[in-house]
């Protein structure tokens, strides 16, 4: 069941677009299904969870590289299944009223359900290496996602960016895999989780946490790599609320709290892994400060989040731990209500830009209501999700010290700014500037109101009711962090005591700096500083781009005779190099017993092959090719081998017709080549010639492997039915070559047809020069 | 080109040439020839008859687009060797049975012959693409 739970999401893929071909933009009710169904299944996994039932399969894959298809269900990867599922069926239904009619919708969802199957293998994977192949297919979804809208080009640098930075990420995390492994002696993460002791020890644990940690960081926009997030949001809404805020970000938090209790809690882990989040929490927010587009908001906010949730496993105490799992359930939903909100309220309005949005309530009640509660649980209000969460946030700092908890107090009031700006104004308050709404906002459909109401609504019952809601989740998924069984109580009210004062006091300073946010915009904006590598990343672009470029310039000049005197040269001197190491050979035993006719075939090339050289039409240099290959067909022919002989026929007579058909188009006759030149060409051709010769003499004298001619002429008939020796070759015995050789032709032939239907010199006038150049060197 | 006699005479070697070339892929198991070979064989039918009567009309009267049958014959080529991956066999592996045919004897059809077909549908489509294209290069 659990590899179904895994896998359909990959056949669900590769349905979505007939399905949403009949559905049309209702097929996201129907598509939703599916991650329902799932979702179900993860909370019915539940009650066996807390008993210590622990689902778990095992397939075996490949022996000898000691790959195996495991997957395994604990407390950690329900929570995070349960985001990806549930979350992933809102966003199917929001995106069939996002996209309407005027996107291919079977693209986007084959892309979200490919990204929703590889999400759950991410999180379900018990093979380190099962576990790196699923996080690069979320990375290349996330790409396929982020260019959804590929005729942008913005959407096209982002997509890019985002996926070179998260794959490059998550090269390195490979090689951190494979230390890791090594160190531990076993690819299983669950055997490896029991095996802390001694990889902490091991001389090579800073480099593998280090490594580990690049992976994790990329992944989940961690400062310097944080900059790939904002630009992420060229991606449509429903992508950046399921990848960007609810999921895919949250891999290397996963990965963080899945390896914790093998790598964490040393001093290194905690202020590596503790510094950087910190670190980017408030980063996130402070660049957050200047923004005004809804969605960019929001982005930097989720850097901010991102940065508390690694924060709190840096600290890695047990309230630290508890904090993490509520805190990215909590973010979970609230972020992914806010960004259906920007969505919907973009998609009525027409802009994102909060300044020139106020007042939606009336136009947009239900979407007003499920903004309002998320945001409200974002900014940590009491009875609402996100303030449960914030409160053990708060508490794990403060057992940490006065440094960490005003961190966090810093960070969490930016938070505060951040979700009465995006989730609060908009509707609630006169828009700020001068508004080029349309006259009336009208409420978006059922399909785009559904997804915030319901995230909204969780927020603010979890709020109320965390002891029935999440009590079970929070206490087997942090059982599974903490790598030993924790009961967790969660209650809305802990009483007054110092850590809700200073939430009060978060809550009162965030709505502050909101009522001045116009002063804080424009303090903001001078200040915005240049963090993190996004220089060193379009440096690096930049000098790829030009290296390549200088490389093509050297190699792909466009004359087709330097190319050719480039391979032959090359093959003259590995292969004479080759001979030459070797030390020569024997030369076999020449026998000068020749009939009339081979002779005579032989005098046929060879003063075929002379007038081919010496031609003055090109005709006549055609015919000339054409009878020196006849000659070397008619010697297939004497020497017993009828299909090469055939085929070198038939080859020779189309070769013919296709000069005939080329004739038309070649420019004019003529000998341009400078005598010194043609020296130069005649000397390679010598060169080719004597050494080919020596070398097919010395090759039919050596034998390196005993020959498996008598093997396929033993069992031809026997085994593969046939008589033709070398047709059985061909179509059986070595088939796999045969397969290899049509699939190049195929592509040889469309090669050809792309280059001749294309006529790019017709369709750039600029190109044509370069066409003609190219054409007229090729003669010269 | 109009020629009447190299149109009189391509009406003719058409048809001839074609049915030499699925003879050819046929007997290509056990005597010379086979899909590479039948392939350019049915190849150069198509160019004579492009070559008198224009590639439009060759185009016309082949009903099939070159290209379809580089897609059908590499398609072909490849599920004749995925047929065997249902049976726990490795890929490619040769498979074979036997059609009795009453008094003519036995049949036997195996999966390389379908292969070949693939090889044939391949070559022919390959050439045919790139003979036609140059024809029509303006």
């Amino acid at each position: 069941m659990l590899i179904f739970a895994v896998l359909s999401g990959f056949g669900l893929a590769f349905l979505a677009p007939p399905i949403s071909q009949l559905g049309k933009q209702k097929s996201g009710w129907w598509l939703a299904s599916l991650p329902i169904v799932l979702t179900v299944y993860f909370l019915t996994l539940l009650p066996g969870l807390k008993n210590g039932q622990i689902e778990a399969i095992s397939y075996p894959w490949s022996q000898q590289l000691g790959l195996t298809f495991a997957f395994r269900a604990d407390g950690l990867s329900v929570a995070f299944a349960l985001l990806v599922s549930g979350i992933g069926a809102l966003v199917a239904i929001y995106a069939g009223g996002y996209f309407g009619t005027k996107a291919p919708l079977g693209r986007f969802y084959l892309w979200l359900f490919f990204f929703m199957a590889s999400m759950l293998g991410v999180v379900f994977a018990d093979h380190l290496i099962l576990l790196f192949i699923f996080w690069e297919l979320t990375s290349l979804s996330s790409f396929m996602l982020i260019g959804f809208e590929h005729e942008r080009e913005e959407a096209r640098t982002a997509a890019i960016q985002a996926l070179l930075v998260t794959g490059s990420g998550g090269l390195v995390m490979l090689a951190g895999f494979v230390l890791l492994g090594q160190i531990g002696g076993s690819w299983e993460i669950s055997t490896l989780l029991l095996k802390g002791e001694p990889v902490r020890a091991h001389p090579l644990y800073l480099v593998v946490v280090v490594l580990i940690l690049i992976g994790a960081f990329t992944k989940s926009a961690q400062f310097p790599f944080h900059f790939w997030l904002p630009n992420a949001m060229q991606a449509p809404t429903p992508v950046s609320t399921y990848l960007h805020a609810a999921t895919m970000v949250k891999a290397g938090i996963y990965l963080l709290a899945r390896l914790f209790p093998l790598l964490g809690g040393t001093s290194l882990w905690f202020w590596a892994v503790g510094g950087i989040g910190a670190v980017t929490m408030i980063l996130g927010g402070v660049l957050a400060l200047s923004q005004t587009d809804l969605k960019r908001l929001l982005a930097y906010s989720t850097i901010s989040a991102l940065g508390s949730l690694v924060l709190a496993i840096g600290i890695g105490t047990e309230t630290a731990l508890k904090a993490m799992v509520l805190f990215l359930l909590a973010h979970g939903l609230y972020k992914g209500a806010l960004f259906l909100v920007s969505g919907a309220v973009d998609h009525e309005s027409g802009t994102r830009d909060v300044r020139e949005l106020g007042m939606l309530w009336r136009g947009m009640p239900f979407t007003a209501a499920g903004s309002s509660l998320a945001a409200l649980s974002m900014a940590g209000v009491p009875f609402f999700f996100g303030f449960v969460a914030k409160e053990y946030l708060y508490e794990a700092a403060y057992n940490v010290g006065a440094f960490w908890v005003s961190l966090t107090i810093l960070g969490a009031l930016l938070n505060v700014f951040i979700a009465f700006r995006v989730g609060i104004a908009p509707f609630w308050l006169p828009a700020q500037a001068q508004t080029r709404l349309v006259q009336k906002v009208h409420e978006a459909p059922w399909s785009m109101r559904i997804g915030p109401l319901i995230l909204g609504g969780l927020s603010f019952l979890i709020g109320i009711l965390p002891q029935l809601f999440s009590q079970t989740l929070v206490s087997t998924a942090l059982s599974a962090v903490a790598g030993k069984q924790v009961e967790v109580k969660l209650a809305a009210w802990h009483g007054v005591n110092d850590i809700f004062l200073l939430s009060l006091l978060t809550l009162g300073l965030g709505v502050g700096l909101f009522a001045v946010r116009r002063d804080i915009q424009r303090l903001a904006e001078n200040l915005n500083p240049r963090w993190g590598l996004d220089g060193l990343y379009k440096r690096s672009l930049e000098l790829l781009f030009a290296v390549a470029a200088f490389q093509t310039r050297l190699l792909q000049h466009g004359y087709l005779r330097y190319y050719l005197i480039t391979i032959i040269v090359a093959v003259v001197a590995i292969t004479g190099g080759g001979l030459w190491r070797w030390g020569g050979g024997t030369l076999p035993h020449l026998s000068w017993d020749l009939r009339f006719y081979e002779l005579g075939i032989a005098l046929i090339i060879i003063i075929a092959g002379g007038m081919a050289t010496l031609s003055r039409s090109r005709l006549g240099a055609v015919a000339a090719l054409g009878v020196a290959g006849y000659g070397v067909a008619s010697i297939y022919l004497l020497f017993g081998a009828p299909d090469l002989a055939m085929t070198q026929f038939l080859i020779e007579s189309l070769t013919v017709v296709l000069f005939v058909l080329a004739f038309y188009h070649l420019p004019h006759f003529a000998r341009l080549t400078p005598r010194k030149e043609r020296l130069r060409d005649v000397l390679i051709a010598l060169v080719t010639g004597g050494l080919m010769t020596v070398f097919v003499f010395v090759a039919s004298g050596i034998q390196i492997h005993p020959s498996i001619s008598q093997y396929f002429v033993e069992n031809s008939l026997l085994l593969a039915h046939g008589r033709n020796i070398v047709n059985v070759i061909l179509v059986d015995f070595r088939g796999l070559d045969t397969l290899g050789e049509i699939t190049v032709l195929a592509i040889a032939g469309i090669g050809v047809f792309a280059l001749l239907k294309l006529r790019l010199d017709q369709r750039l006038p600029k190109a044509k020069k370069e066409g003609e150049g190219v054409a007229r060197g090729g003669e010269r | 080109m109009t020629s009447l006699i190299l149109r009189t005479m391509v009406r003719l070697l058409l048809p001839l040439l074609l049915m030499f070339s699925v003879f050819l892929l046929l007997r290509g198991h056990n005597e010379p020839g086979g899909g590479f070979v039948g392939g350019l064989m049915a190849a150069t039918g198509f160019a004579l008859f492009s070559i008198a009567f224009g590639s439009e009309t060759a185009r016309r009267i082949l009903r099939i687009d070159p290209n379809t049958l580089i897609g059908v014959g590499l398609l072909l080529a490849l599920s004749s060797g995925l047929v065997t991956l249902w049976l726990n066999q490795p890929f490619m592996t040769g498979m074979w049975f036997k059609v009795p045919l009453g008094s003519l004897g036995k049949l036997e059809l195996g999966t390389p012959l379908f292969f070949d077909i693939g090889v044939y549908l391949t070559v022919w489509g390959v050439a045919l693409t790139i003979i036609f294209a140059l024809e029509e290069v303006r």
